[in-house]
């Protein structure tokens, strides 16, 4: 039994790999130029909230987001919406509330629902589960200049259907240029203007797609910005240390090297 | 000595001082997470307030939530009630403390135990204080709660008048924050 | 504290004397902080500082993330979730503990470098070098169990097939790898485990380390020049030597504080950089991931343990001669774990009467060719294992193996060494002219003043 579990593991391994190399770098995956990137790139508390009129009436048909408190909505450093907004945008959800034994109307302190459709992943950790960049030839550069591209492979993957379908083995397949292997099931939940902008922003498929890609970025990484400004402090502090520690450490050793002290 | 040499060893110093200075800054800028990590975390804190709609509810009528674990009663008394609460004498009831969250410190007249003025407005923890049943509405020998666990009878305005129980039913942190809203914890 | 003569900690006071008497713990502290130390040590002397500031980093962070993570296969994804979100600074600490390990691994493959470069594990420091690899296995074996415990795609998966090496072992493998599993796959039982030893192991580590540098303070540090500290009088060993604090303490701590900034640029502004989106998908034990890597401070012996397929002929000697009982899948395995064997074995492979490769001309390309290849290896085990790829591993993996069996053995006998410097502060002047010889030795102990 393990035997034939560690074989079929090394051997899917080897396939994977190759399945990997053949696939992953003919697909497309366009650059997109999110605002959140870079060292001091910041979520665009705008496209956030229209990223999550996209995801709540669209994507959340079939995905959810059950790693995603609702009150995070009104976070800092997030969509900011106000927290009544949010108070009412949590009511339009049911959940269990094991307490009550009972449904009831979601309140901000509880989490998205999980996936409706069985075959649907959840969307809360997809940003950064996929990488959209790869190489080349395994050494990380593209990853290390454009990032790891989670948000571009799901920006690409929306925008990426090129309207061929197939049937096999009783399930419709679509093609798509930004999915390995080029054929997945779900079918184009996008195709521009489906979704109107109450601010009047563009709703073409690509502003659509870009937008919702940001909001799911927000929701793999909600923390974004208290991380860059940590990373930030953390940078000036030592590298303040580093300038002190350096010169003590010149004049401390200059007597024993026959130096002028500074 | 020399001034020069007077100068440089003071610069020295001053080096040394700042670089130590600097480091232990940053030091002691790494302890704080470590400790604010064993703070309440934002799920706890979500959790520990809740709004409750009272729209929907008539004078002399009663809502029971599930908050923090607890049961918590919101009545809003008729007029009848209020006057009937008020009306009791401080020296009549065995636990002299209005037990609220929101008056510490208060006698337990009746309007130290509601969240309005106008004593429309009863919120209470529903957790017997003797052994922690869940007293019943409408009921007992002072038209208010009565614990069917061990007899406690509670009056209109919450408060202990015969049985057991050693205490009011406590008052929990509450407050209207508009008309129809009240706000626990 | 045998060694290098230098002075010790007297007690003065009444009080001083009197603890001295029953715990002799400030002449401990005072004998460890103020070792004399070769004056000539080089930037790469800095490793074992950062070494110990990341142990301490990881298992301080560690205890605190360990406050709110579940160990439970339902639950161990979501409670590091809630880490991310919700506990406060969470996210922070989640990402230097999973970049600590990085930045751990980076450092003890310079500290090995190091060692290899200056011939550190030569006599009389073999017992030091023998813990140290101790504590390097013991590391590799934590921070794969740290790994499985966020319990992602390739936390599973990497579990799955790196529990399966256990499984080739002959006759016993089955047996040993279900006990290791705690069952027949990767499942809670598995999870709880390596979460006890992820915990209980980072301690012996620390353990280890303390013998480590009580052992190499016996001896004495290499340098270097790989020539030892004149120890026949006080006087002579201080024209050798510095205190190590402030001198060292200083110069280390200033490398460090450089390295940390580097480390929290990555930890700010790119976490993810070092780590596989995989792994923030949950575990599903029905989905294979098209893609599984280790991390990459494994994947050299990653490369190695897939360069030994059976097209290879010595794998197919191995397998003739042993009857079978030798499959390829063994072979790698025992390839494996012999590439740190005979690492671990190089101070008695070494047959050179020198110590450091920069009085061993020959070595010295030989070195820079092993840290190549190591890098070589580092990427073919992140390829697939097809085409041109596994031919490059199995030249990898054979110069490793050569340059610990062939080369260190017979370089000893065929190099022609060039001259080393009589002391370490006759390397010390010819570095700083300006250090005249009486000076620079006769302020060692004084205040380091004007």
């Amino acid at each position: 039994m393990f035997r034939t579990l560690t074989l079929s593991a090394v051997a899917a391994l080897g396939l994977a790999t190759a399945g990997h190399a053949a696939g992953a770098y003919d697909t497309h995956i366009e650059d997109f130029d999110f605002s959140f990137e870079g060292p001091f790139g910041a979520y665009d508390q705008n496209q956030l909230q229209r990223g999550l009129q996209v995801y709540t009436e669209i994507c959340s048909a079939c995905h959810g987001l059950k790693f995603v408190p609702i009150r995070s909505l009104s976070e800092e450093g997030g969509p900011s919406m106000p927290e009544d907004q949010v108070r009412a945008y949590a009511e339009q959800f049911e959940v269990y509330d094991a307490a009550d034994d009972d449904f009831r109307a979601a309140r901000p302190s509880d989490y998205f629902p999980e996936s409706g459709l069985e075959t649907a992943p959840d969307l809360s950790l997809m940003a950064k589960a996929r990488a959209g960049f790869h190489g080349p030839y395994g050494l990380g550069i593209n990853q290390f200049f454009k990032g790891i591209g989670g948000p571009e492979y799901i920006a690409s993957l929306l925008t990426g259907y090129t309207g061929e379908e197939k049937e096999e083995a009783g399930v419709t397949l679509y093609e798509n240029k930004a999915f390995p292997g080029g054929w997945l099931s779900m079918a184009p939940p996008l195709y521009g203007e489906d979704v109107e902008y109450a601010d009047g922003h563009e709703n073409d498929l690509h502003h659509l797609s870009e937008d919702v890609a940001a909001f799911l970025m927000w929701t793999a990484e909600p923390k974004m910005m208290a991380r860059k400004q940590a990373g930030f402090v953390g940078v000036v502090f030592l590298t303040l240390l580093s300038v002190l520690l350096y010169l003590t450490n010149k004049r401390l050793w200059a007597p024993v090297k026959g130096k002028e002290t500074l | 000595m020399s001034h020069a040499e007077d100068n440089e060893g003071s610069r020295r110093d001053f080096l040394y001082y700042a670089t130590a200075g600097a480091g232990a800054v940053t030091a002691g800028a790494a302890v704080w997470p470590l400790v604010n990590q064993m703070n309440p975390s934002a799920d706890v804190r979500a959790a520990s307030t809740m709004r409750v709609d009272v729209a929907g509810l008539e004078p002399g009528s009663q809502l029971r939530v599930l908050f923090l674990g607890k049961p918590v009663f919101i009545r809003r008394r008729t007029e009848e009630e209020i006057a009937e609460a008020r009306a009791v004498e401080l020296s009549d009831l065995p636990d002299g403390d209005s037990r609220n969250a929101n008056a510490e410190g208060t006698d337990a007249s009746d309007e130290n135990r509601t969240i309005d003025e106008a004593g429309e407005w009863l919120v209470m923890t529903g957790v017997c204080t003797h052994l922690g049943c869940i007293p019943l509405d409408n009921a007992g020998n002072f038209g208010g709660w009565f614990c069917p666990c061990h007899g406690s009878h509670y009056d209109i305005s919450g408060r202990i008048r015969q049985g057991p129980a050693p205490e009011n039913l406590p008052v929990p942190q509450a407050e209207f924050v508009d008309d129809t809203t009240i706000l626990l914890g | 504290m045998a060694g290098i003569p230098h002075d010790h900690y007297e007690p003065k006071a009444a009080w001083e004397k009197s603890l001295s008497k029953r715990l002799p713990i400030v002449g401990l502290m005072y004998d460890t902080l103020m070792i004399p130390t070769p004056k000539n040590l080089n930037w790469m002397w800095i490793w074992g500082i950062v070494l110990t500031f990341v142990l301490v980093l990881q298992i301080v962070t560690g205890i605190v993330l360990v406050m709110h993570y579940t160990p439970h296969v339902d639950y161990a994804f979501s409670s590091v979730e809630h880490i991310m979100r919700n506990v406060n600074g969470g996210h922070m600490l989640r990402y230097i503990h999973m970049n600590g390990a990085s930045l751990f691994f980076v450092a003890v493959y310079a500290h090995i470098l190091r060692g290899l470069y200056y011939g550190s594990y030569k006599a009389p420091r073999e017992i030091t070098w023998i813990i140290g690899m101790l504590i390097y296995l013991l590391m590799m074996g934590t921070a794969f169990m740290g790994y499985v415990l966020p319990w992602g795609q390739m936390s599973f998966w990497g579990a799955t097939v790196i529990t399966g090496l256990f499984g080739a072992i002959p006759f016993v493998g089955d047996a040993l790898q279900a006990w290791l599993l705690g069952g027949p796959a990767v499942d809670n039982a598995t999870l709880n485990r390596f979460f006890s030893l992820h915990y209980l192991l980072p301690f012996v580590i620390l353990g280890l380390v303390v013998v480590h540098i009580w052992a190499f303070h016996t001896t004495g540090n290499n340098n270097p020049t790989g020539v030892e500290v004149r120890r026949t009088s006080k006087e002579e060993a201080e024209k050798d030597t510095l205190p190590f604090w402030p001198y060292f303490v200083i110069k280390d701590l200033f490398a460090l504080a450089v390295i940390l900034a580097v480390f929290f640029a990555v930890v700010g502004f790119m976490p993810n950089y070092l780590g596989h989106p995989d792994n923030y998908i949950e575990a599903d034990p029905l989905v294979t991931p098209s893609h599984i890597v280790p991390e990459w401070y494994f994947l050299p012996f990653y490369a190695i343990l897939r360069a030994f397929d059976d097209t290879v002929w010595v794998v197919q000697i191995a397998s003739f001669v042993t009857g079978g009982i030798i499959d390829a899948k063994f072979f790698g395995v025992l390839a494996m774990f012999g590439s740190i064997a005979v690492m671990a074995l190089a101070p008695w492979l070494d047959t050179s009467s020198i110590r450091s490769a920069r009085y061993r001309p020959m070595l010295k390309w030989w070195f820079w060719l092993f840290v190549v290849n190591f890098f070589v290896l580092m990427w073919v085990g992140a390829m697939p294992a097809e085409g041109i790829y596994p031919i490059i591993a199995l030249i990898g993996s054979a110069y490793w193996f050569a340059y610990f069996l062939i080369i260190l053995p017979l370089l000893g006998v065929i190099e022609k060494p060039l001259a080393q410097p009589d002391t370490i502060e006759d390397d010390f002047v010819a570095h700083y002219p300006k250090s005249s010889k009486d000076a620079a030795g006769g302020q060692a102990q004084a205040t380091p003043a004007e």
